[in-house]
C-alpha cells in the first residue's frame, strides 16, 4: 500500500519535471542552490516535530495508566471519574483544545496569580498528551481486562496489595497487548503535531505554509511535506512490527 | 483442635436478586479438615471465596481467628496470606519462573529477602515433590504439577488456613491422584483445610467433617462416617448416589 503510493509521487514527480510551465518542481531542486537551502529550511522542521510527538507520548503513556487504574476500581465513583474524563476528553476536537491550552489556560493560571506562560512548544504537547491520555487509558483498560481475573485473585491471595498486584502480575502480563497499540498511537501524535503549526511552532508543517507563502508553490511543497510525514510513520510503523515481532516470540515461549 | 479457626453464622449474599447463600453456618476448627460437595451451581466456590474475601457477604458474620471479616479493604488487608487458596485453574502467574511464582508472596507481602523467600520456595517445591522444576515456566509443566506448584505457592505464605476450590477438576483423570498424595500429607501434617471436592476417596481419608449444599444452602453437616453410611436427607441420598457411582 505505502509502496504504491511512493510510486504513485514519485510519477507525479516525474510529470511534473516534462511540463515546467504548470509544475515548479525547482524549489526543492536539491541540485540549486535555492533548492537546496529551501529542503533543508523545510527538514529542519523535523526535530521539533519529533520532540512534541515523542515528549507528548511519553506524558500521555503516564497519565493514560492515571486515568485508566480508576476505571479497574470495584468503586462506582472511581469508574465514574474514568469514565468521564474518557468521555469528555476524547469528544474534545483537537484544534479547539489547542486554542483554549494556549490562549485560555494562561488567563486561567493569571487569574489564579501565577505567572506560567505557555509557550507554542508546550502549548502543543500540553494538548496532544491529554488528548492522546483518553485513547491510551482506553488501550491499557482493554489490556488490563483481557488479563484473566484468576491472575489478580490469586495475586491477592498470596498477601499482595493493589498497586503490587498492578506492578508484578497484570501490567507485565498485559504490557504485550498494551505495547503495540500504544506504538500505532505514537503515529497518531506524529500527524496531529502538525496542529501546532497554528499556533505558530517551527515544526514540520508550519515550515512548509511559510515557503509557500514566499514561493507561491504549494503542491510541490505540499507534496514534500507530506512525504516527510510518510517517511516519519514509516520509521515509526517498522519500529511496530518488530516490536510486535519481539512480543509475538515472547508468548509463544 | 481447640480454636476456632474459621467461623461463619448465618451468612447470606446476593447476587443481584439472586439469593447465592442462605443462612450459612459453618465452624472450622484449628486443625480440622472440612470437605464441602454438592451439586454444581449450589454456592460451594462462593462460600470459600466468601472467606478469604475474593466476594463479599451482604448479611451475617465471618470471623477468622475471632475477629470478624468485613467488606471494608483493611479487614480483606488483614487476612491476605493467613488464609491460602487453591484454585480450580491453578491461577499460577504465566509470566515468572515457578520459583518467582512461589517467591513474590513471601518477598513482596511477607518482607522476606530474596535468598530467605528462595529458601522457602525449594523448602515447599521439595514438599510437593517438584524440586527440579523451578526454573521453567508453569506452561512447560503438565496439569498436575502446574497444580502442585499452585499449593507451594500458597504454602510459602505459611497460611493458617488452606482452601481448595476442586483442586483436581481440571485435571487429567491420571494426574488427580499425585495433587490428592500432596493434599493428604498436608492434612496429616495438621493443615486447616477447607475443601470443595468430589473426590469421595479423599474426603473418607483427610475429612474431620463433610460439608452438604444444595441450592445455597448447608443441607446437611456430619463427620464423614455417618455422613457416608447414613445421610439423612434425600437430596444428599441423591447426590451421594449419583457420584459414588463413577
Ligand atoms: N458473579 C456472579 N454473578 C451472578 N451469579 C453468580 C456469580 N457467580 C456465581 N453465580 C451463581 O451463583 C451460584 C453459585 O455459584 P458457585 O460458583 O458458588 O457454585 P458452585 O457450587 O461452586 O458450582 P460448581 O460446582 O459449578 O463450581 C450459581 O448459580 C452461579 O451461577
Ligand atoms: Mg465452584
Amino acid at each position: 500500500m505505502t509502496r504504491l503510493f511512493i510510486s504513485l509521487l514519485g510519477l507525479l514527480a516525474l510529470a511534473g519535471c516534462s511540463s515546467s510551465a504548470t509544475w515548479g518542481w525547482y524549489v526543492i531542486d536539491p541540485t540549486t542552490p535555492s533548492g537546496w537551502t529551501n529542503i533543508k529550511f523545510l527538514i529542519s522542521g523535523m526535530g521539533a516535530t519529533i520532540q512534541i510527538s515523542v515528549i507528548a507520548a511519553l506524558i500521555s503513556i503516564v497519565l493514560g495508566l492515571l486515568v485508566a487504574l480508576p476505571g479497574q476500581s470495584s468503586k462506582r465513583g472511581w469508574r465514574m471519574v474514568n469514565r468521564v474524563y474518557v468521555e469528555f476528553i476524547r469528544s474534545i476536537p483537537l484544534l479547539p483544545m489547542l486554542f483554549w491550552v494556549f490562549y485560555g489556560l494562561p488567563i486561567i493560571f493569571r487569574s489564579m496569580g501565577l505567572n506560567i506562560p505557555i509557550d507554542p512548544f508546550w502549548g502543543a504537547i500540553i494538548t496532544l498528551a491529554i488528548s492522546d491520555s483518553a485513547f491510551t487509558a482506553e488501550i491499557y483498560r482493554s489490556g488490563i481486562q483481557s488479563i484473566a481475573r484468576g491472575q489478580s485473585e490469586a495475586a491477592q491471595t498470596v498477601g499482595l496489595n493493589y498497586f503490587q498486584t498492578m506492578r508484578y502480575v497484570i501490567l507485565p502480563q498485559a504490557i504485550r497487548r498494551i505495547l503495540p497499540p500504544l506504538a500505532n498511537q505514537f503515529i497518531y501524535i506524529v500527524k496531529m503535531s502538525a496542529f501546532a503549526s497554528v499556533i505558530g511552532m517551527q515544526e514540520l508543517t508550519r515550515r512548509a505554509n511559510e515557503l509557500v507563502v514566499t514561493e507561491y508553490r504549494p503542491l510541490e511543497l505540499y507534496s514534500l511535506l507530506i512525504l516527510e510525514y510518510l517517511v516519519l510513520v514509516l520509521i515509526i510503523s517498522a519500529g511496530v512490527r518488530w516490536l510486535e515481532r519481539r512480543m509475538g516470540s515472547d508468548e509463544r515461549r | 483442635m481447640s480454636e476456632i479457626a474459621i467461623e461463619m453464622i448465618d451468612v447470606n449474599k446476593w447476587y443481584g436478586t439472586f439469593h447465592v447463600l442462605k443462612n450459612i453456618n459453618l465452624t472450622v476448627q484449628s486443625g480440622e479438615k472440612v470437605v464441602i460437595c454438592g451439586p454444581s451451581g449450589s454456592g460451594k466456590s462462593t462460600v470459600v471465596r466468601c472467606i478469604n474475601r475474593l466476594e463479599e457477604h451482604q448479611k451475617g458474620i465471618i470471623r477468622f481467628e475471632g475477629n470478624e471479616l468485613t467488606n471494608d479493604p483493611k479487614s480483606v488487608a488483614s487476612i491476605q496470606g493467613e488464609i491460602g487458596m487453591v484454585f480450580q485453574q491453578f491461577n499460577l502467574f504465566p509470566h515468572l519462573s515457578v520459583l518467582d511464582n512461589l517467591m513474590l508472596g513471601p518477598m513482596k507481602s511477607r518482607g522476606l529477602s530474596r535468598a530467605q523467600a528462595e529458601e522457602r520456595a525449594r523448602h515447599y517445591l521439595d514438599r510437593v515433590r517438584i524440586p527440579d522444576q523451578a526454573d521453567k515456566r508453569p506452561s512447560q509443566l503438565s496439569g498436575g504439577q502446574q497444580q502442585r506448584v499452585a499449593i507451594a505457592r500458597s504454602l510459602c505464605m505459611e497460611p493458617k488456613v488452606l482452601l481448595f476450590d476442586e483442586p483436581t477438576s481440571a485435571l487429567d483423570p491420571e494426574m488427580i491422584s499425585e495433587v490428592l498424595d500432596v493434599m493428604v500429607e498436608l492434612a496429616q501434617d495438621g493443615m486447616t483445610m477447607v475443601v470443595v471436592t468430589h473426590e469421595m476417596g479423599f474426603a473418607r481419608k483427610v475429612a474431620d467433617k463433610m460439608v452438604f449444599m444444595d441450592e445455597g444452602e448447608i443441607v446437611e453437616q456430619a463427620p464423614p462416617t455417618q455422613f457416608f453410611e447414613a445421610p439423612e436427607t434425600n437430596r444428599c441420598k441423591t447426590f451421594l448416589g449419583q457420584i459414588l457411582q463413577h
